[in-house]
């Protein structure tokens, strides 16, 4: 099974992306394909490498930057939602004339049509929210 | 090949006390460029989102309701719009946007894009989707 | 064409579940995650909303919030997260009513 998952909420705030992370590992144990995981609204604050949550707790960024080194995932920020809440890379700091860049590792600042690929090229869209 | 599906974007928020009406409705504009067969359902607070008559002025933010208006430019033409949730928010089609499309097969006549559909209908046409978007 | 339906919020915080059992036909799944498993215990009033469905509700959730799985309702299934990857398998797509 090819998946695309969608993530709208953003780290500890809602438990949206603990779901989606849990999903996805179970589903890449299992063998099948995560085709890409897309945050939107304010899940692309799970693409920030700023975030510095108590050592007692699970760290959400820390733990999307690996699953998505170990596994290769292709792992999506919206731009648009990105520029409304300051992710920002290199080419957006760029474009935009911010002077510091925030993303974190195996994360990648793309336009929407890549949730829409996502659905037209994966078996399904699970999506993870409020 | 090009794969064709049958896209849902299920609408069931009000709009601007939270984002997710217009940043569903970005998707809906950039989707439209991968020319699949849309389908849009309002349902619960969702059909407040059509409503005429949104002014946005003293609350300091953009009104983005016209933007529904160009759905129809968009090949959006199928807006399903959910019979008890209008009726329970004391609402009816007249208090809605008069959301049209031109039929290029109909020597460009104009069509209602909103249909009323009773939650059974709904149901139904959900359920011969194959994704359903969510926000 | 079956789905699997996803509710995560409390049956007593938003009407999700009240929109998600409306849309139920015959060969769906209800699963419930997160807040939403507050619905599959047997003494609340939400209990009664699930009858005649086939509902899941997530084991890691439920523990997570204190809910003993003898106080559920009748007749839902505890799966973990495999079995939720098997259920999205299973069932032909999905709708999280958010």
């Amino acid at each position: 099974m090819k998946l695309t998952i969608q993530v709208n909420e953003g780290p500890y705030q809602h438990q949206a992306t603990d779901s989606a992370y849990n999903f996805a590992v179970a589903a890449l144990e299992k063998g099948h394909e995560i085709f890409r995981i897309f945050f939107y609204h304010d899940g692309v604050n799970n693409g920030t490498r700023l975030t510095t949550p108590p050592q007692d707790d699970r760290n959400i960024v820390e733990r999307w930057s690996a699953l998505g080194e170990k596994h290769n995932l292709d792992m999506v920020v919206c731009v648009a939602a990105a520029q409304r809440r300051g992710i920002v890379d290199d080419g957006e700091a760029q474009r935009n004339g911010k002077d510091a860049t925030n993303i974190a590792p195996g994360f990648r600042i793309s336009g929407l049509g890549q949730l829409v690929e996502g659905a037209i090229q994966s078996d399904r869209l699970v999506v993870f929210g409020d | 090949m090009s794969v064709t599906k049958k896209f849902l974007y299920v609408n069931r928020r009000p709009p601007y006390g939270t984002i997710y009406a217009w940043e569903a409705l970005e998707v809906v504009l950039i989707g439209a460029a991968f020319e699949q067969d849309v389908t849009l359902a309002f349902i619960d607070d969702g059909v407040y989102q059509l409503t005429e008559g949104q002014d946005t002025t003293a609350a300091g933010f953009k009104n983005f309701s016209p933007t529904y208006r160009s759905l129809g430019d968009y090949e959006v033409t199928k807006i399903y719009v959910e019979k008890e949730s209008l009726e329970e928010r004391g609402l009816t089609l007249d208090d809605l946007q008069h959301l049209t499309w031109e039929d290029e097969d109909d020597d460009w006549a104009e069509k209602d894009s909103i249909k009323l559909v009773s939650r059974s209908e709904l149901a139904e046409i959900m359920a011969g989707q194959d994704v359903m978007f969510n926000f | 064409m079956a789905l699997l339906h996803l509710v995560n919020k409390s049956p007593y915080e938003r009407n999700c579940l009240d929109t998600c059992v409306a849309y139920c036909r015959e060969g769906d799944t209800v699963l419930l995650i997160e807040d939403g498993v507050y619905a599959a215990a047997k003494a609340g009033k939400a209990a009664e909303k699930l009858s005649g469905l086939d509902v899941a509700v997530l084991g890691s959730d439920l523990a997570a919030r204190g809910i003993a799985q003898d106080k559920l309702v009748d007749g839902v299934k505890v799966v973990d997260y495999g079995d939720f990857v098997d259920l999205v398998e299973a069932k032909d797509k999905v709708q999280s009513w958010l």
